[in-house]
């Protein structure tokens, strides 16, 4: 064993079992056990990202669990163990951290609810499996805990079992991560089947060594879309998206630990760890890093602007993680430094989420309501969690010097450096609606004219606590890119491999050779065309991968931000103009939005119309076509059995004139014909 | 009188002996059915004894045995009849067709 890392996931999973076996119904003891798991699991993540401070080397614990010999694969070794490297730490800390402290903050929340202790080993099985996903060196033991973390996610939504909308919920997200996790599935075994290895470290060596350009790339473009698939449906992308909203029905810190700050973000560490098959698919006729790019960018604005018209604070919430992990995404398809940056605003997005996750249950908790439109003026009543709250909003809408800034910048940068002009002023646009919607989810819940019932008051210390220390990360997490010999950026990039920017360059000579042929023959055909020529590697090997700053993106992209909290203090604090005649000015555009384009309805719609009707012809062609030819086979035995047995009547003295002409018969036969 | 003609008795006995097991009614006359079978079958061991190994006795030893086992057989036959008229009241073959299915 070269590192403890598996004791990360192996802590929570322990205190899970104790529980389990012996105080499952102890809702005194529970608890506490259970954050003592995810503690020491917080503690153990700590020393060994201290450790990858200064030496960034990859440490790799494995044993061989399944020998596949034989076959297409010739010997294959499926491996499971763990895998410690800057970005794996960084998800440790993220998961371990925010874990923790919505384990503590539910000790409060969750105080008086009658299924305390199964709530919290739920948690303590989810931050197990979501660290077993996060250690894992190879996507088959990573597939097996990305359904692990379904199964949590989904036990956690329906903890309300008794609730019906809980139930519906629940089942939802099940069905629809099912759906890209197919697709994820389909992708890993056409990756093992061309490249013989699901190891996160040797697939750059395996793609930088793929044989030459051409027709040959295609199924890497397909694998990345593949692999993309399961991406969509856990960091909840359009279309898969219809889950996230409705998980919302789960307990609110289940909210701000799986469908803000961890789980979700499982589907972009997928892509960013296998990021070397999406980039190599460049040379493939699938584009697959812009496709990643706009499916998270239309994902992010389409968010954006449904979150822009909710009235339910978690909705609103739900539609701005929503959003936020297409900005993750886009991100990640920008390619280059956008892997980095996509990671960073991980990073970061966690840590605010989670706060204000966690501080819309602290309002809910005092206010016993998800409707913003019945609260109001709470900063006063709720002081700690109105600060904490505040701290939140203006980071997330990237003002400096708190963390979203940092991050949202890195991503933009990433979308000017790859050239992705739509993409970066779309970027821009989602940063102003953050900014806006976040501050009237802000205005309409802490500030104006009080509620008229009700008593609300400040939450107990085990829930202001997390919210507390949230908010500091909210302000300094950023900090970890500022210019310095070893930022962010320096631990967590993406290098293409040697073998890969080699032919890279080639290509792009080649286009530059044929200036005429731009735009018609494709990168690969070129390649194919044409040897390479290994000379360019000292010009890619040397490149800075530390985050840098540029006044052209940040100024603007601050300023963007500042508008947008402008607009919302016009229209929900000074009240300049009332937000009723922006929506009559809307129209039919305000209803599209605010049903959320009826993308529900439209799947329903499929589901009913055209899915159901359907599956009704297949019913019928199984009941009668296929259960009809069984039923026949039956019918016919049945018929000629019940002539056949008529011969039996139980006569003995029939049997044996039967017995004797048959020997008389047989003697005559063995007589006349064989001799 | 030679082999073939005894040989001939011995068949038509044992076709009458076919005859009757198939087409008596009563039980009884079944079996004595049965022993005309027996019978025609000891009449051919006899037969083959005396025309085709004169020296030996073992044709003529088996017909003893067929003989005692015959009678073995008809005590237990016989008893079986009685033990079934006195469960049925009958002990017409027709009655007894409770064996089929």
């Amino acid at each position: 064993m070269n590192s403890l890392t598996y004791l990360v996931p192996l802590l929570p999973l322990a205190t899970f079992l104790v529980n389990l076996l012996f105080f499952r119904k102890n809702r005194h003891l529970a608890p506490y056990i259970a954050v003592g798991g995810v503690l020491a699991a917080f503690i153990v993540s700590l020393s060994l990202a201290a450790r990858l401070l200064d030496n960034t080397a990859p440490l790799v614990d494995e044993i061989r669990w399944l020998d596949v010999s034989g076959g297409v694969l010739g010997n294959f070794t499926i491996k499971v163990g763990t895998l410690l490297d800057p970005l794996c730490a960084m998800m440790l800390l993220v998961v371990t951290g925010v874990s923790t402290l919505v384990h503590i903050y539910s000790l409060g929340y969750m105080h008086d609810e009658p299924g305390v202790a199964r709530f919290f080993m739920y948690l303590n099985l989810f931050t197990f499996s979501m660290l077993g996903l996060v250690v894992s060196p190879n996507l088959y033991q990573m597939y097996i805990f990305w359904e692990l973390v379904g199964l949590c996610s989904y036990l956690l939504i329906g903890f309300y079992y008794e609730k019906k909308s809980a139930n519906d919920a629940c089942k939802k997200a099940f069905v629809v991560n099912r759906v890209g996790d197919f697709g994820m599935f389909l992708g890993i075994l056409f990756l093992t089947y061309y490249l013989s290895t699901a190891d996160f470290l040797a697939l750059p060596g395996k793609i930088g060594n793929w044989p030459i350009a051409g027709p040959a790339w295609l199924p890497l473009g397909v694998v990345a879309l593949l692999l993309f698939c399961g991406a969509v449906g856990k960091s909840a992308q359009f279309p898969l998206h219809i889950w996230l909203p409705d998980a919302m029905e789960g307990p609110t810190p289940v909210s701000a630990l799986i469908h803000a700050a961890t789980m979700v973000a499982a589907g972009v560490y997928l892509v960013a760890r296998t990021y070397v098959v999406f980039d190599a698919a460049l040379f493939s006729s699938v584009n697959a890093s812009q496709v990643v790019a706009w499916v998270g960018g239309f994902t992010s604005i389409f968010a954006a602007t449904i979150a822009c018209t909710q009235y339910d604070i978690k909705r609103v919430l739900a539609y701005s993680t929503l959003s936020q992990l297409g900005y993750m995404v886009m991100a990640l398809g920008a390619g280059g430094s956008g892997v980095g940056a996509g990671s960073f605003h991980l990073f970061t997005h966690a840590f605010f989420k989670a706060l204000l996750f966690l501080g819309a249950g602290s309002v809910i908790h005092a206010m016993h309501t998800n409707d913003i439109r019945e609260m109001g003026g709470l900063w006063k009543k709720l002081p700690i969690t109105g600060t904490t709250f505040f701290i939140a909003c203006l980071a997330i809408a990237g003002v400096p010097p708190l963390a979203g800034f940092f991050s949202k910048d890195e991503i933009l940068m990433a979308l000017s450096e790859g050239h992705m002009v739509k993409l970066y002023w779309l970027a821009s646009g989602v940063a102003f609606m953050t900014a806006f919607y976040m501050f009237r989810l802000f205005l309409m819940t802490f500030t104006g004219s009080e509620p008229a019932h009700g008593h609300p008051h400040e939450s107990p210390i085990s829930m202001t606590f997390p919210l507390m220390v949230l908010a500091v990360l909210s302000v300094v997490a950023g900090w970890s890119s500022l210019p310095s010999e070893k930022n962010f950026g320096h631990y967590i990039h993406y290098e293409r491999p040697a073998g890969l920017a080699q032919q890279w360059e080639g290509a792009k000579s080649l286009a530059a050779a044929h200036p005429e042929a731009q735009g018609t023959v494709k990168a690969h055909e070129l390649l194919a065309a044409a040897p390479l020529t290994p000379a360019k590697e000292e010009a890619v090997k040397e490149e800075s991968h530390q985050f840098q700053w540029h006044a052209e993106i940040w100024i603007p992209a601050t300023l963007t931000g500042l508008a947008g909290i402008l607009l919302a203090l016009l229209m929900y604090y000074f009240k300049v103009f009332s937000p009723a005649r922006v929506v009559s000015a809307l129209g039919p555009v305000y209803t599209l939005v605010y049903n959320k384009y009826y993308v529900d309805e439209a799947y329903a719609w499929i589901v009913h119309r055209v899915y159901f009707v359907l599956s009704r012809g297949i019913a019928w062609f199984d009941r009668h076509v296929v259960d009809g030819f069984m039923n026949g086979l039956a019918f016919v035995s049945q018929v000629s059995g019940s002539v056949l047995k008529r011969v039996q009547n139980g006569q003995v003295q029939a049997y044996a004139l039967v017995f004797a002409l048959g020997l008389t018969a047989l003697l005559v036969f063995v007589k006349n014909v064989l001799f | 009188m030679n082999l073939i003609n005894t040989l001939t008795l011995s068949g038509i006995l044992f076709a009458i002996g076919v005859y009757g097991l198939v087409t008596r009614r009563n039980a009884v006359g079944v079996l004595m059915a049965t022993e005309l079978l027996l019978n025609s079958v000891n009449l051919n061991l006899v037969a083959f004894n005396h025309y085709l190994h004169p020296a030996g006795l073992g044709g003529q030893m088996f017909t003893l045995f067929t003989i005692t086992v015959a009678a073995a057989e008809a005590t237990v036959a016989l008893a079986l009849v009685v033990a079934l008229f006195r469960a049925r009241r009958s002990v017409m073959v027709e009655d007894i067709n409770q064996l089929k299915w």
